[in-house]
């Protein structure tokens, strides 16, 4: 089952238990980016790739690559704070309505 | 072989548990029912369980150690009264909803306040729709049966619910009672081993408990455990019918006392209903149709079952030892009626709360009820349905 979708032939019937999860590391189904009403958008331009962004953000979604560097976000979880518009010394993130 | 003995519903319930040998008992001492857990880490002392017992720090506390121990695949137990009962307010409806078959004595003690250590019901009644199976007792020996059969009707496939097995605090907790207790190896045999179809633990079988789940999935998840309570009676009644085959003593959703004929009844919960079966004997033998029916399954209610005990009757009292402040009358009233509502119209139903705080109950205020309803039964008109027994009323 995935608790972020509904399963329309999911009735009382079928359902696990007190809606128990029966696999490992299932939270990574639940996108929780769909809460979102604020979007931190990257610019690349202005980016220094600082990284000052990546440790502030409360949902790990500023991901950083094998070279050590962020190309944007993870969409499916950044719920949208904007700490990390406030934390980028370079303007190289904007806000936009989600 | 049946062990003759004599002792309090608290040392039965301790016996119980220790013949369980359970993984875990997690537990915080209140009165009434501080000497279960106290009896029972003397046997975690001494050596003669293998259990786990935890001396936690309220009962909040306890019961989280029992659905954690539950969750982990372990099975897992405790006591508690009042106070007690109503700290472990938001975790017995985390038991109940991960469907982790927890059992718990729960020794019927005053709410406060103002504060009371005495018995009546309005703890476990105000935790009657926690979606934990509630069954009581109304002597040491039943509270000693009860236990044992509550760990199979917990345990039970179809079911997997916590179950709270509850009698009078002082009354059957410290009154000791002649009774028989079943072997050890009996009651083992009797209750199996623990196989949870699934757990935390298990490496092969990853899963978590308690996830979030949203208007897209709670209200199934509801409506399922709602349905499982409901069906439980089904197993309630197997395990009944199995510890009747182990120890010839019959158990069923009520007692009904001379209901046979019955043309008055009283609906009763614990240990007023000795009390009352006196009375009724002593109506008998002046030639009154009186009867009597003593609620064991309270959660699940038995609707139809009820029903039909007290379908020939033409007035009956239920009686509730816990007020529900609602205007409308006590908790056992209001399930009565509304089971009867459309299936037993014209039956005279009235309700009679008494014995709040640990006040006293004397056959001669059974009798008094019992006339009220003879009355009833001669006027064809109740002068007043939500009534008080034994209040000064001034
Ligand atoms: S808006 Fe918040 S959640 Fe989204 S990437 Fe920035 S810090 Fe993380
Ligand atoms: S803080 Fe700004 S400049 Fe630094 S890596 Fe993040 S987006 Fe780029």
């Amino acid at each position: 089952m995935n608790i972020g979708k509904t399963v329309a032939n999911e009735t009382w019937k079928t359902i696990n238990h007190g809606s128990h999860v029966f696999k490992a590391g299932s939270a990574a189904d639940f996108h929780t980016g769909d809460w979102r009403s604020n979007k931190p958008v990257w610019n690349e331009a202005k980016c220094k790739q600082c990284l000052l962004c990546v440790p502030v953000c409360p949902d790990v979604s500023i991901p950083v690559n094998a070279d050590g560097k962020i190309s944007g976000f993870d969409y499916d979880y950044c719920k949208g704070c904007l700490i990390c518009v406030k934390a980028c010394p370079f303007g190289a993130i904007e806000s936009e309505d989600a | 072989m049946a062990i003759r003995e004599r002792l309090s519903g608290n040392e039965a319930v301790s016996i119980a548990m220790k013949q369980i040998n359970p993984d875990v008992v997690a537990a915080y001492p209140i009165t009434p029912s501080t000497e279960v857990p106290q009896y029972f880490s003397n046997y975690a002392a001494n050596g003669e369980v293998d259990t786990e017992f935890v001396p936690v720090e309220s009962e909040h506390s306890a019961m989280s150690a029992c659905i954690g121990a539950q969750a982990a695949g372990g099975r897992a137990m405790t006591a508690t009264s009042s106070q007690g009962l109503a700290l472990m307010w938001e975790m017995l409806y985390i038991a109940s909803s991960y469907r982790l078959p927890i059992t718990m004595a729960t020794i019927n003690r005053t709410l406060s306040g103002p504060i009371n250590i005495h018995c009546d019901h309005s703890d476990s009644m105000g935790a009657r729709d926690s979606g934990w199976i509630q069954i009581y007792s109304e002597n040491s020996q039943e509270a000693y049966d009860n236990f044992i059969q509550a760990v199979r009707i917990a345990e039970h496939p179809d079911v997997m619910l916590p179950v709270m097995d509850c009698f009078d605090g002082f009354i059957t907790s410290h009154k000791v009672e002649n009774l028989n207790l079943i072997e050890d190896d009996e009651v083992k045999k009797f209750v199996g081993k623990y196989n949870p179809p699934y757990h935390l633990m298990d490496k092969n079988k990853p899963m978590s408990m308690g996830p979030l789940s949203l208007p897209m999935y709670y209200f199934e998840s509801k409506r399922q455990q709602a349905e499982t309570m409901r069906g439980s009676i089904k197993a309630i009644l197997e395990v009944a019918a199995d510890f009747e085959k182990l120890t010839g003593r019959k158990y069923g959703l009520f007692e009904e006392y001379k209901m046979q004929d019955a043309e008055t009844a009283i609906v009763i919960i614990n240990s007023t209903a000795g009390t009352a079966k006196d009375c009724v004997d002593q109506l008998r033998e002046k030639g009154v149709k009186a009867g009597l029916v003593k609620i064991r399954v309270f959660r699940p209610f038995p609707v139809t079952q009820i029903v039909s005990a007290l379908s020939k009757c033409k007035a009956v009292a239920v009686m509730d030892r816990a007020d529900s402040c609602n205007g409308a009358g006590g908790p056992l009233f209001t399930d009565v009626t509304s089971a009867m509502y459309g299936r037993a119209d014209g039956i005279k139903v009235v309700n009679y709360i008494y014995g709040l705080g640990g006040r006293d109950v004397k056959i001669d205020d059974i009798h008094s009820v019992y006339n009220d309803l003879q009355e009833i039964v001669k006027t064809g008109t109740v002068k007043e349905v939500y009534n008080y027994l034994g209040v000064r009323e001034g």
